[in-house]
């Protein structure tokens, strides 16, 4: 299997984007962004698509458009009283949009499936460059203001009354998020991007009881999740998209009813 | 004793609302206060802006310069699911590489508080009690010497105010913490604090607790 170099692109890449949606993951459900998660990786979905009809290469307008994204949603998500319906209408423009340019783009159906729904096997040396740079610049972000962003992200309150600075600490959480989800996507897809930011990191808070054993565990599994969809995708000639949805879907569903029938 | 905190005419209004003004009083260093009035009097304002989170309308609020502040907020998000122990919850003001001083200070701390023997339990599944007790122990991991807690004992029964109340004595009494603590329980106030501030007509009066009149109670 690693005899084939798409393979060990593949491997390599999928680990990385494992380790960051991991970490991640583990702030999204903690601050109860999964639904921001959700609307990002439909608006990287518009931003993929309308790299494709500019020429470039959809990682690039994935970026672009989640990063702008992040920050407009994001506002909007934490002030607005009707939030869901704001960003259920933003979610239904930006597919929209997506939808339009591929039309306007000419080339349909083969990048509306990889940008849906992941193209890993696809990745070229240059795309791997690329993509660990990428994560290792989120994880370097989400290092440089790691303690203020367990306090806020784990106790808003005791941090504001401990004068934290949480305004600064969620713009540099959501640009982390943006770009969570921009290579996140290039894994799994835009569709399905949010499955390794959210499921991975609420199976660890079955399992950890500090923030250290969360990030561990959620690592730990969103990489059990991309090895083992890979590997099984590479016998079966069926997606990895579908394996790596259906792993992090058992092992969250078994860590749920393990932990119901204790309690 | 010298006093650690010293309010000149303080005055808040949203908007045109009057929250109340003319307030003026200082507590002294060592004293353990209750902060007394109905609910949406000002209390929790009033420590909003004693802790620097909210902009008096007018007046001047000055803290002894030595003081080191320790809040407990009356609020928390933390559900039944909530995932950290009591340990790291407690945990979560201390740097992220924890050294022996650190690690021994936060032992203490869950001693004192009487938290050691549960530190690993799941905050989620901590009782009233319990929470209310980790977010003291929060607060004081800074080992701060001035005490606020807002509505501490609001929802917590009979023998788990009176734990957190013995607690707060305690507290005030080995390490001389000065007090300050919101309530609308004028019976647990006269039973634990020595001294009273209470909003009434939209201002502040202070007292001793003991000199406070019956009728405020009903």
């Amino acid at each position: 299997m690693f005899a084939y170099d798409f393979m060990r692109y593949a491997f390599l890449a999928s680990t990385f984007i494992a380790i960051t949606c991991g970490i991640v993951g583990v702030y999204v459900v903690a601050r109860n962004y999964s639904f921001l998660a959700h609307t990002l990786s439909e608006i990287g979905f518009a931003g993929g698509t309308f790299a494709v009809f500019l020429g470039w290469q959809p990682l690039w307008g994935m970026l672009l458009f989640t990063l702008l994204g992040s920050l407009g949603v994001g506002g909007l998500s934490l002030r607005t009283d009707q939030k869901e319906s704001a960003i259920s209408s933003i979610s239904a423009f930006f597919i929209g949009l997506g939808v339009l340019f591929l039309a306007i783009s000419g080339e349909n159906s083969r990048y509306a499936t990889s940008i849906l729904f992941g193209s890993i096997i696809g990745v070229d040396k240059q795309g791997v460059i690329q993509m660990v740079v990428l994560s290792l610049i989120v994880i370097a972000l989400i290092f440089s203001v790691l303690k203020g962003l367990n306090y806020d992200s784990f106790d808003h309150i005791g941090a504001v009354s401990h004068h934290v600075n949480t305004a600064l600490i969620s713009v540099v959480f959501l640009l982390t998020l943006a770009m969570a989800v921009a290579i996140g996507s290039q894994v799994v897809g835009s569709l399905l991007v949010f499955i390794l930011l959210t499921l991975p990191a609420s199976t660890a808070r079955y399992l950890g009881r500090t923030i250290g054993a969360m990030l561990w565990w959620s690592v730990g599994i969103a990489l059990v999740g991309v090895w083992a969809g890979l590997v099984i995708s590479y016998y079966t000639n069926l997606p990895v998209t579908f394996f790596i949805s259906m792993i992090e879907v058992v092992i969250y569903l078994t860590a749920y009813f393990v932990h119901r029938i204790k309690k | 004793m010298s006093d650690v905190l010293t309010v000149k005419n303080l005055a808040m209004q949203f908007e045109d609302k009057e929250i109340f003004s003319n307030v003026n009083f200082s507590l002294k260093k060592g004293s353990t206060t209750a902060l007394l009035g109905a609910n949406g009097s000002g209390k929790t304002t009033i420590i909003r802006i004693l802790m620097g989170m909210l902009q008096p309308t007018s007046g001047q609020v000055d803290f002894n310069s030595e003081t080191k502040i320790g809040y407990v907020p009356q609020f928390r998000n933390i559900d039944a699911d909530y995932p950290l122990s009591i340990r790291a919850f407690v945990e979560l003001d201390t740097p992220l590489f924890k050294n022996a001083a650190v690690k021994e200070r936060v032992n203490h701390i869950l001693e004192e508080t009487n938290l050691t023997e549960i530190q690993n339990t799941r905050m989620g599944e901590a009782s009233g009690g319990q929470k209310q007790r980790a977010y003291l122990a929060q607060a004081l991991i800074d080992r701060p010497d001035f005490i606020i807690l807002d509505e501490a004992t609001a929802s917590l029964d009979p023998m788990a105010k009176v734990e957190l109340m013995e607690l707060i004595n305690h507290l005030n009494e080995k390490h001389h913490m000065t007090v300050l603590f919101t309530t609308h329980d004028i019976p647990l106030a006269r039973k634990y604090m020595k001294d009273y501030l209470l909003f009434e007509n939209k201002t502040l009066v202070s007292g001793q607790m003991a000199n406070l009149s019956r009728e405020v109670e009903s």
